[in-house]
Order: C-alpha cells, then sequence, then structure tokens
C-alpha cells in the first residue's frame, strides 16, 4: 500500500508551488512513516527470518544456524512437492473460475438490477451476514450436509433422483472446492460491486442510445470498467486459497493435500526450517501470480 | 543437580492437612513455614489432553494444597514444548515415546525412586518391562526401555532398574480398531479387515504419523504381506513396502478420510461415513453414549499400546521439586487412578485406584466381568448397561496381548517424508 501511494504522492509534489514542496515533502514522509513502521515491523522483517531460517537445518527436536541448501533441494527434488503445487493451483484456478462468476452475477444484479440505495445497501449487508460467525464454522458445516448419511444425500434418495447416497459429495476435491467457493465469494463481491458502483450510468444509456444489446454494454462497456474490481477480487481469492490449510484438511478429510498442508505438517514435526523453505517458495509462487495478474490490469491508474 | 534429601523424617502430606499440620506446627517450626509457603507453589504442567484434567488440579488443591496449572496440546506440540522450552513448564505429562525422543535434550530430570511410595507396587510393564513373570515384551518402545537412566544427571537408558526413573507412568491403554458392528453384521477378527475392499470408501486411519504407522504395520504383518524386525523401528525398505500398500488402497479408495482429532473420529464414527477405523478408547465410549453401537474390537493379531508418565522439569529445584515429589506421590495413591480407570484408562499402580472405585466398577473395568449395575464416567454419563462386558476383557487379557508400543524410530525423519507422501498420494 505505501508503495502504491508514492508516485501518487509525488505527482501531488509536482504540481504543488515549490515554497511548499519541501515541507510537503516531510510530512508525507511523516504521514507514510507510522504505516512504513508497523509494516517493517510486522511483515518484512519475519519474512526475512523466514528466508533465513529456510536455509538452517534441523534435528529431530531442535533446529540449528547455519547455511545450506538441502531444504531447497529435498524440496524441488521431490514429486511429492511438484504434484502438490499443481493441486493448490488446481483449486486456485477452479475457485477463482466460480467465484468470478457468481460474484460478478451478484454485483452486477446489486449495482444495475436493484435501483433503491436502500435495498442495495440492505441487500449487501445480507451477502455478508455470513461472515458475522468464524469460517471454521462456515466451512464445517458442510460437514454433516454432504455426508454419506447427510441432508443432501437423503433428500436426494427421498426424491428418487439416487438410490445409493453419493460417497463424492463429501472427503473429495468436490467438497473442498465447494467450501472455497462459499468461504471466499465475498471477496469477489465487495470489489467489484465497488468499482460497479462508480461507473456513469450516463455511458450505460449511451451504449443503449447507440444501439447496444445487453450483452454488447456488458462486454463492451461494463466488464473493462469492472477490470479493477474484478483484479482485486482475483488477487483476495486466490492468494487466500493459495494459503489455506486447513478447509483442504477438513473438507478433503486428510486425503488431499496443498502447499499449505506441507507447511503445517513440517512445523508440527518441528521441521522449521523445511517449511520455512516451502513458505518461501509459495511467497515466491503467489507473488509471481499477482505480478501476471497485475499485467493484465494497471490498478493504480485504473483506480 | 539438585536432588535434595528429605530434611526432616516427617510425612509432608500429612503435615499438611488440616488439623495436623497445626499440630505439627508447634513441634516443629521449621516446616510450619513450609505448610504455610507450599500455597504459593504453582506447578505448571502441559501434556495430551488425555490426563490434563480439571478435576485433578482441584483435588490436587484440596489434598496437596498448592496450585497445579495444566495446559492441554496435542502430541506434536507436547514433544516441540518439552524439547525447546525447557523453562516453560515444571511437570511435562508426555508419552514414553515422546520420552525417548525428549529426553536426550537434557530438559528433564531423573527421579529418585526411593522417594517413591508405591514404586513397588508399580506394574511390571513399566519396571521390568513384563506383565507377568511370563509375559513376553512387545516391539516399539516398550516403557521400560527408556524409563530407566544410570543417575540423576543420566543421558542414556539403561535396561534395569537403577533407582533413577525417567517418567513415572500415570496412565496407559491397549489400542485396536473400532467398528461399527450394526454397519458391519459380521465378526472381525484381524487387523486385515481394515485394508477389506468389503470395506471401501468406509475405513479411515488416523494422520498422525508415528501413531498411523503402527496401525498401518499392524495391518501389513496381518496380511502377511511384510515380516518386520521390529515394528517399532523399521527399515528404510520396510517403511517403504508400508507405504506402497497403503497408497495403494489409499489410490483405490479405500479410505473415506483420515483423522487427526478425537473429535473428528468420533464423528467420523458416529455418522456412518465410517464402519472401521484406528480409534481410542474415549472415543468408543463417546460413540456409545450417543445411543450408537460402537465396538472396541479386540482383533487375534493383538493390540498397539501406548504409555504415558510424568517427568520433572531440569529447572525444578528445593521447595517446588518436594512438592512435586508429593504430588507424584499422591497421584499413585489412587485417587487420580480410580478417576483414569473409571474412563477406561489403567493406572499405574492398580491396586491403590481400586480403593477408589466400587466393586462394580473394578469388577467391569479391571478384571473384565459384566456389570452388576449400570457403569457411570467420573463426570456421571452412563457408559453401559448393567450385564455389559468390557470390549477385551481383563485388564491381562488385553495388557497382555500387546503386540507393539507407540514408538519413534531411528529412520522417523525417513517416515515422516514418507507420510506426507503418503497423504499427498
Amino acid at each position: 500500500m505505501a508503495v502504491l501511494d508514492t508516485p501518487a504522492a509525488r505527482d501531488a509534489a509536482k504540481q504543488a508551488p515549490r515554497g511548499l514542496a519541501l515541507s510537503r515533502h516531510v510530512v508525507g514522509w511523516l504521514l507514510a512513516s507510522p504505516l512504513a513502521l508497523v509494516l517493517a515491523l510486522f511483515l518484512i522483517l519475519p519474512i526475512i527470518m523466514i528466508v533465513i531460517v529456510s536455509f538452517w537445518g534441523a534435528t529431530e527436536f531442535s533446529i540449528y544456524p547455519a547455511f545450506q541448501f538441502d531444504n531447497y533441494e529435498f524440496l524441488f527434488g521431490s514429486p511429492v512437492t511438484y504434484s502438490v503445487f499443481l493441486n493448490t493451483f488446481k483449486y486456485a484456478a477452479i475457485t477463482w473460475v466460480f467465484t468470478l462468476v457468481i460474484g460478478f452475477t451478484v454485483a452486477y444484479f446489486l449495482a444495475f438490477h436493484v435501483h433503491s440505495l436502500t435495498w442495495q445497501v440492505a441487500l449487501f449487508l445480507l451477502c455478508t451476514i455470513p461472515f458475522w460467525t468464524s469460517n471454521i464454522i462456515r466451512m464445517i458445516s458442510w460437514i454433516p450436509f454432504l455426508g454419506r448419511n447427510g441432508i443432501a444425500n437423503s433428500t436426494l434418495i427421498s426424491w428418487g433422483v439416487i438410490d445409493e447416497p453419493l460417497d463424492w459429495l463429501l472427503f473429495s476435491d468436490f467438497s473442498v472446492i465447494l467450501t472455497f467457493v462459499h468461504l471466499y465469494t465475498l471477496f469477489m463481491v465487495v470489489p467489484i460491486f465497488n468499482t460497479m458502483m462508480r461507473i456513469d450510468k450516463s455511458l450505460i444509456e449511451a451504449a443503449y442510445d447507440n444501439g447496444a444489446s445487453g450483452f454488447q454494454t456488458l462486454v463492451h462497456v461494463i466488464i473493462p470498467l469492472t477490470k479493477p474490481g474484478i483484479m482485486i477480487g482475483s488477487i483476495f481469492v486466490v492468494t487466500l486459497v493459495m494459503g489455506d490449510f486447513i478447509t483442504v484438511r477438513f473438507m478433503s478429510g486428510s486425503q488431499s493435500a496443498n502447499v499449505g498442508r506441507l507447511i503445517s505438517n513440517d512445523i508440527a514435526l518441528l521441521q522449521y526450517p523445511s517449511a520455512a523453505a516451502t513458505a518461501v517458495v509459495l511467497l515466491a509462487t503467489v507473488l509471481i501470480v499477482i505480478g501476471i495478474l497485475l499485467r493484465f490490469v494497471d490498478i493504480r491508474k485504473e483506480l | 543437580m539438585s536432588v535434595e534429601t528429605t530434611k526432616t523424617g516427617v510425612n509432608r502430606r500429612t503435615l499438611l492437612k488440616g488439623a495436623a499440620a497445626t499440630a505439627a506446627a508447634t513441634a516443629f517450626p521449621a516446616p510450619m513455614i513450609w505448610a504455610q509457603n507450599i500455597k504459593d507453589i504453582t506447578l505448571r504442567q502441559f501434556g495430551t489432553g488425555v490426563s490434563n484434567l480439571n478435576d485433578v488440579a482441584l483435588k490436587v488443591k484440596e489434598d496437596l494444597g498448592f496450585t497445579l496449572e495444566m495446559t492441554a496440546l496435542d502430541s506434536d506440540a507436547v514433544t516441540q514444548r518439552a524439547a525447546t522450552q525447557p523453562d516453560s513448564f515444571d511437570i511435562a505429562d508426555i508419552e514414553y515415546w515422546i520420552c525417548k525422543k525428549v529426553w536426550p535434550t537434557g530438559n528433564l530430570q531423573a527421579m529418585d525412586t526411593s522417594r517413591i511410595a508405591n514404586y513397588d507396587k508399580i506394574v511390571g510393564i513399566f519396571r521390568d518391562g513384563k506383565l507377568t513373570p511370563e509375559s513376553e515384551i512387545a516391539q516399539g518402545t516398550a516403557p521400560h526401555t527408556v524409563g530407566f537412566v544410570e543417575g540423576p544427571g543420566g543421558t542414556d537408558f539403561v535396561d534395569n532398574e537403577s533407582g533413577w526413573m525417567t517418567l513415572i507412568p500415570t496412565i496407559y491403554n491397549a489400542d485396536t480398531l473400532g467398528i461399527r458392528p450394526d454397519l458391519i453384521g459380521r465378526p472381525i477378527e484381524s487387523w486385515t479387515e481394515l485394508l477389506n475392499p468389503e470395506f471401501r470408501g468406509k475405513a479411515s486411519i488416523l494422520d498422525i504419523s508415528s501413531i498411523g504407522i503402527m496401525d498401518m504395520a499392524m495391518v501389513c504383518e496381518a496380511m502377511g504381506e511384510i515380516q518386520y524386525g521390529d515394528k517399532g523401528n523399521m527399515t528404510r525398505d520396510e517403511i517403504d513396502a508400508t507405504f506402497a500398500i497403503f497408497t495403494e488402497a489409499k489410490q483405490a479408495g479405500q479410505f473415506r478420510a483420515f483423522w487427526k482429532t478425537f473429535d473428528e473420529s468420533v464423528n467420523l464414527m458416529a455418522s456412518g461415513e465410517v464402519v472401521i477405523q484406528s480409534m481410542w478408547s474415549p472415543a468408543i465410549t463417546a460413540v456409545k453414549s450417543r445411543g450408537i453401537p460402537c465396538v472396541y474390537q479386540p482383533l487375534k493379531e493383538g493390540y498397539r499400546s501406548w504409555g504415558g508418565g510424568i517427568g520433572l522439569s531440569k529447572s525444578l529445584s528445593g521447595m517446588e521439586l518436594d512438592a512435586a515429589y508429593d504430588y507424584i506421590n499422591w497421584y499413585l495413591s489412587g485417587w487420580v487412578g480410580g478417576y483414569l480407570m473409571r474412563q477406561g484408562y489403567y493406572s499405574a499402580v492398580p491396586e491403590t485406584s481400586k480403593e477408589f472405585m466400587t466393586e462394580n466398577e473394578w469388577g467391569y473395568w479391571f478384571e473384565g466381568k459384566p456389570a452388576t449395575a449400570e457403569i457411570t464416567s467420573p463426570t456421571g454419563d452412563v457408559m453401559d448397561q448393567a450385564g455389559a462386558v468390557r470390549d477385551g476383557g481383563s485388564f491381562y487379557d488385553r495388557m497382555g496381548a500387546v503386540a507393539c508400543w507407540n514408538a519413534v524410530m531411528d529412520e522417523n525423519q525417513y517416515m515422516v517424508r514418507k507420510w506426507n507422501e503418503f497423504i499427498a498420494a
């Protein structure tokens, strides 16, 4: 955030009269310093520590300072790492598609079909109600619903749709992704809704006046203008899914793994250096993904 | 090393008891100060949930006068803490295989058995390794193999009763598979049933590598696929072969889920998602108390057993150390034993626990006799009806059929990596 603000601040400084420039500069630094300090202490420093520890060695019950590449060697030398990273990407990609489609639709409905502001706010708050309870509870409540003798199966059987309970409803990739979509769609709705609300309504009227169909307006006017929101939502969802471990553990019944679980297993077994190395690789991967996403939309410009 | 001998011949526990303390105070001024100070002593104990019971802390306050602070953690966290933060605890309530891992760090101090009043009554498993003189010692980290060291500062385990104990045994049990007899509908007799295709998608094992690997080994050995030199200390080849069998089964969809916490195992079983799985004794009780039939099935190949004990932090000295010895003596004197035995565990000194149990309870839990009346847990929940018999029978039937003990292997790190691969497979 601090990095994003700096160029904007610089632009402002350029336009300001010369006499004020210095003091504005100083004031800017002063204003930015509390956040910079907090980030340095609680973000940069821990990350540096993690990078350092990733080169350390470990015995069964202790870690010792060293500079060795064993952890990385093992990580890149194991076929499990690749399959687990692949699995993590799979979860992220599928979840992204579903949250985007659902999130966009919900936001579109709220922004363009609901005309009174009161109703917009009311319906928007309705979307956030599930967030009043804990993440874990929302996740775990799927288990009795999807189970072999759960509500979903017994309902389907009583309707005569199926004869045997569907086992793949729970403890499968299906249940993992379903839960991810349920947990994270709101992170897509909020930024998209936010950008949609700022679209000048006259642009849409102009599109209609020029003979564009509803679909054409959507594709050529609304989607390009909501790109920043979509991108912010995507960053939220992708980073959340890639960093998750508890949802995968519970919803797959511990039968699937993603990178987060690899790290949490290492930590549980006191293998901190190995966990740190995995974390560094994961961090790099996520940063690359975000870097690619940002190539598509210049968020700074669009905001 | 601070090994303090008792300063007076007077038994402090008697001193502490109300009127006795006052009477003695006039005769022995020094102990009086001690008796008052003990109220200010706080001992910090941490361990796994099984024996970290609030009721125990309350009873300690009542009987001994000092405060016992309890922290319950999972076994990984317990190991971590005992190994890395010696000053964060006074008493470590850990399992024997954890002791094997943690003792070399030097964070615990050995205990003088001459200060343990009931030492001679502790069951043989924890002393010479034999339940009865004819018993054979099971594979794995049998408690007596890590139970003694040479002296107060000893770091190497010795194979005799040296008089210096690493852990004072508190609680142990024999584990086996739990089944849903109503959903299986036929007798289950062998560990091989866990991988029986009949239960495809309805089986589970626990996702705690050090214990899960033992259950796997019991199955592979029962299938006749692998002959282990020592299940508790496998070679890399044996580990690979074990995981090969289970990975194949996993990919064929044998397992519904893996569980990591007690509650998960209860829910899997109670909901019918799983009909056969590794399980712990109180989890069976929890399923039963919901009115769902569940059996802790004795199997012909024997049990996988585990034991826990309390160890003292190295930094414990002086009055705190004396208090810790009092605590240990109190622990073995019966009240806690009775409490734990009524939950389905065993006490290290069963004969003292007997005094704190009814005839019916003793018969049901220890002797394997049919209950003559309702069996209730220490918290008052009904666990079994009159006429019921404990799964697996008496203490000697169950603990006498132990095939291996929970263990930590020399190839532990390799095994753990293989375990991760298995989960990801």
